[in-house]
């Protein structure tokens, strides 16, 4: 049970990702258009993101791994878009006050508002294969299945989001979406790890 | 670490994609429709999508490459008679010289073929003219098969329209007219029809000034699009084309025209030399709201103005 939840967690940050990054798109483009630079400088900072938080995440499973820093990371990618949801008008306004360029204007937009919950979504791929392998010999395996499940979360979060969601929802009811799923997979993972530690004591009193 | 890679391959081939689908252009519209048959004399890659010039039976058109089957024409003239304006809803907008007779300042978001842009500059040699176009492709293409002309009253602009006007406010800059001609070869880009976008409009209109916005009838955007533009400015006169899905929308800043007024009498020569008809012209022109006022109103919140235009 604990290895399909992390899965299905898994999952859900890979659609919340994607999801993320079709609302940018929306958010950016009455300060800087729709031209194909505002598209490359959302790709960009999304990218650069997750490698950094790939790397992140990686970096912190090294540490006495567990399954409450994974709900740890879950519940903070969903504080992280917080500031996203109230201060991002404020924030594309200053931007386009200052910079003239479309470019540099959405790239900075971009980065002051896209990045950080980004590489803190980026982070829970390699902690869950952390978390998931149980042997060097199967980590390929492991990995390969995380990969496919969360990649799988991306597409049907994309699909969602460009197909439906924006034709039912209003982009910060989207984003709330968004918060309301990271806090529950967080949520989920604690109950997770508090029912791992009680059987654990179990085992241990037999 | 090196497999992770596999994820970001993945994810921009998914975001090319969206890239694609959500690619807004902004160009002159028509909406004639030819055969596929027209014989294409360039075609040039721009970094929105191909753009297109053909000729068939005179007419000479431009036209972005889309995969859809109905082709829609950006700009268009015709070959032997020059002067003549080939859309329909070309010659709506310019009913506008009845509200303004004599604008000083014209704005205009899509340039398509610089048609409109140098019937107004022929019509008003002393007014200012700002073309505002977002592809680099369609101004060259302008320039060399549809003879648009710049000087240093009619100028061009390569910019997203939204971001255009955004900084025009800033800037404080005011126009008698403006008229919104964007189009990205399905519609028009979903970030230059919500409240939001209308309002900035509105605040770059003078005192005095007015809106032409070429818009379609038919799909259930019509609702949305109406209700928005009705919240933003109120009162609307509409020009509907007489065989195509054009309309025009004509909206004041003070929305105090009750009446759409008669072109005043010195007009009639000029616009017979564009071959416009005047009377029947301003005959397709009412106040009547045929859109469900109760509607939705498109937002930079909620705009997903070309999904609900392929709802139909």
């Amino acid at each position: 049970m604990k290895r399909n939840i992390i899965l299905l967690l898994a999952f859900i940050a890979g659609f919340s990702i994607m999801c993320f990054e079709l609302l940018g798109g929306r958010m950016l483009a009455p300060f800087f258009g729709s031209s194909v630079y505002v598209w490359g400088s959302i790709i960009t900072v999304f990218l650069l993101a997750l490698s950094i938080g790939y790397l992140t995440g990686g970096r912190l499973s090294l540490y006495r791994p567990s399954l409450k820093k994974f709900a740890l990371i879950f519940l903070l990618a969903g504080m992280a878009l917080l500031p996203t949801l109230f201060f991002s008008l404020n924030l594309f306004e200053w931007v386009f006050e200052r910079i003239e360029d479309p470019r540099y204007g959405s790239l900075l937009a971009s980065i002051l508002v896209f990045l950080v919950p980004s590489i803190v979504m980026g982070m829970i791929a390699p902690y869950s294969v952390r978390i998931l392998t149980v042997s060097a010999d199967s980590s390929g395996h492991t990995a390969g299945f995380l990969y496919f499940v969360s990649t799988l979360g991306s597409a049907i979060g994309t699909i969602m989001t460009s197909f439906y969601l924006v034709l039912w929802l209003e982009i910060d009811q989207i984003l709330w979406l968004i918060f309301t799923l990271l806090i529950l997979c967080g949520i989920l993972a604690l109950v997770v790890d508090l029912i791992d530690r009680a059987r654990a004591k179990q085992r241990q009193a037999i | 670490m090196d497999s992770y890679s596999f994820q970001s391959v993945t994810t921009s081939l998914f975001n090319t994609k969206s890239m694609l689908l959500n690619f807004a252009l902004i160009v002159f519209f028509g909406t004639i429709s030819f055969s596929v048959t027209a014989k294409q004399i360039h075609k040039e890659r721009s970094i929105y999508r191909n753009v297109v010039i053909t000729e068939e039976d005179n007419l000479r058109c431009m036209r972005f490459e889309t995969r859809r089957k109905q082709i829609t024409n950006q700009a268009c003239i015709d070959l032997q008679d020059e002067q003549r304006l080939v859309f329909e809803y070309s010659h709506g907008v310019l009913a506008g010289y009845a509200l303004n007779p004599a604008p000083k300042r014209v704005l205009i978001i899509g340039l398509g073929g610089g048609i409109l842009s140098n019937v107004i500059q022929q019509i008003s040699p002393e007014a200012q003219i700002v073309n505002v176009e977002i592809d680099p492709v369609v101004v060259k293409l302008a320039r060399k098969y549809f003879g648009y002309r710049e000087n240093d009253k009619t100028t061009t602009v390569i910019k997203d329209g939204r971001v255009y006007v955004k900084r025009a406010l800033i800037k404080k800059q005011q126009f008698d007219w403006i008229i919104l001609d964007a189009f990205n070869g399905d519609y028009i880009p979903e970030h230059l029809m919500t409240l939001e976008f209308l309002n900035e409009v509105k605040g770059l209109l003078s005192e005095r000034g007015i809106l032409s916005a070429n818009t379609f009838s038919g799909s259930r955007l019509y609702d949305y699009e109406s209700a928005t533009y009705q919240r933003v400015f109120g009162k609307l006169h509409i020009f509907n084309a007489p065989t195509k899905g054009n309309r025009v929308i004509f909206a004041s800043k003070n929305s105090d025209f009750e009446l759409f007024p008669p072109l005043p009498s010195l007009f009639r020569d000029t616009f017979a030399h564009y071959r416009v008809n005047v009377e029947q012209t301003m005959q397709r022109i009412d106040d009547e709201i045929d859109w469900d006022t109760n509607s939705e109103i498109l937002t930079d919140q909620f705009s997903p103005a070309n999904l609900l235009k392929q709802a139909d």
